[in-house]
């Protein structure tokens, strides 16, 4: 167990880092990420208001769709990346634990009389279930097939009497879905999920931190505090795709200057050889120029890879680009490669 | 946690047992659970000489990276490739096929100087 953002955390569960990632590839994961945080703004004006507040287009989201986001500052920096669900009544807003005081903070601060926003983390438990295998588990489970639920979409369920907002979303690249329930089911709702895998030869395990991240890092999604953070913007991070440029939203007059500026270095992925890499290693030209540094670096367990996201200077942000990174002292042979180094089961 | 009666070790959880004239060099069980599932090894050349206390390789882990220090003094006769290929090696079997060298010892009384099973459980807090 491991202190995460105020929570006591597995990193791995007995099962081990290596073998929880090949699990949730193959079989089901199980996450307990109660950590999460969830914001819920209602009102008059919440519409006019969320979309002003975040990157992505939302106007044309109607239940029961959800969609990626960013939440930036007015330097274009990144507060934090978001899960947006438009609810009948509402916006329920997915935020990071480490962020979460920040955003709420950031939301209240900007929003007019008609806008209310409540922090609804604490009453709100968070499950993510991911896996080739996830949807057919839940369907079983629940009182409705999840399987009629388009991915991005989401529904109302309950889960032996429990009722759940069930998204078709996840961290993983997997299929499966994130679960939201009353606090006080927790434990009820895991355990089921863990004994009904059992009971059905589904294979069903928990997943810990260090496997959440290796899942993520391999399916190309970003961490907050290393690919984005609100030092780094989301165009040399490679999200413009996030933002709505159609539309006004805080920091996109920054963005619209560092994109006819030009970035001064953007995000790479580079495979390493004879070395695991690291956050903060130092990325060098064969020639060994200082060319940029790592913010995330591992063994990918389903690619066998050893790999890491690194900035770069956009000189040596092509596919195919010969660099170093240097692992303790010595520089080791890498190479720019494509992200994602494995493609999200809802891409393929 | 296993500890190999036959195999003496230094408190830094690195092992040496004999075999032959040799000392068979790997890691403790114990080391290997705390690292947690070992993703690297980095290993000498055959044929380097190295001594005792000094590093001889890098091990690294899902959440670590550590260096490896020799138990004695000598000289490197193998090395395990098969543990280059799948480090998991280490953790499914450290005294067995998760071994990492074989030196021929410059000094093999340098052997009884290291912990035996019996202190190196007290060392760390197993009887």
């Amino acid at each position: 167990m491991a202190p995460f953002a105020g929570y006591d955390m597995p990193i791995t569960y007995p099962t081990g880092a290596i073998e929880e990632h090949l699990v949730t590839r193959r079989s089901v994961g199980l996450f307990d990420i109660d950590h999460m945080g969830q914001l819920e703004i209602s009102g008059a004006g919440a519409d006019a208001f969320v979309s002003r507040m975040v990157t992505a287009k939302v106007s044309d989201l109607v239940p029961p769709m959800a969609r990626y986001s960013l939440l930036l500052d007015e330097k274009g920096g990144v507060i934090d990346d978001l899960f947006i669900y438009r609810l009948p009544q509402s916006w329920w807003i997915v935020v990071n634990a480490s962020n979460r005081a920040k955003d709420f903070e950031w939301f209240k601060a900007h929003a007019p009389e008609d806008v209310a926003v409540v922090d609804r983390s604490d009453d709100t438990y968070m499950i993510a279930v991911q896996g080739p295998r996830a949807i057919e588990l839940i369907d079983k489970v629940a009182n409705m097939a999840v399987s009629s639920i388009q991915r991005f979409n989401w529904g109302n369920i309950s889960i032996d009497g429990v009722p759940v907002l069930f998204g078709r979303t996840g961290y993983t690249g997997e299929d499966g879905g994130e679960l939201f329930f009353p606090a006080a089911e927790a434990q009820h709702v895991w355990e089921l999920l863990l004994a009904k895998g059992e009971a059905l030869s589904i294979e069903t395990r928990p997943i810990g931190l260090a496997a959440r991240d290796s899942l993520r890092f391999e399916a190309g999604m970003p961490l907050h505090g290393h690919e984005i953070s609100t030092e780094i913007n989301p165009i040399e991070a490679g999200f413009k795709w996030a933002c709505d440029f159609e539309k006004e939203f805080i920091g996109k007059e920054a963005l619209l200057a560092i994109i006819d500026k030009g970035v001064s270095r953007k995000l790479v992925g580079i495979e390493v050889f004879g070395g695991v890499p690291r956050e903060g290693y130092e990325v060098t030209s064969p020639d060994g120029k200082d060319i940029g540094h790592c913010v995330a670096g591992m063994f990918c367990p389903t690619v066998k890879k050893y790999a890491a996201n690194a900035f770069v200077l956009p000189d040596y942000a092509k596919v195919g680009t010969e660099a170093s990174v240097v692992i303790r002292g010595q520089p080791r042979k890498a190479v720019v490669v494509k992200r994602p180094l494995y493609l999200p089961a809802y891409r393929r | 946690m296993a500890i190999d009666k036959n195999a003496r070790y230094l408190e830094s959880h690195e092992y040496a047992k004999p075999e032959g004239g040799n000392f068979v060099i790997g890691i403790s069980d114990h080391a290997q659970a705390e690292l947690g599932d070992v993703v690297f090894v980095e290993l000498p050349a055959v044929g380097k000489t190295i001594a005792k206390g000094a590093t001889f390789g890098t091990i690294e882990s899902v959440k670590a990276a550590s260096d490896l220090y020799m138990p004695v003094s000598g000289t490197v006769v193998e090395v395990n490739e098969a543990v280059k290929n799948d480090p998991a090696l280490v953790n499914k079997d450290c005294f067995g096929a998760g071994w990492l060298i074989k030196v021929a010892p410059s000094n093999p009384a340098e052997f009884d100087s290291l912990l035996d099973a019996s202190a190196y459980g007290k060392a760390i807090g197993e009887e």
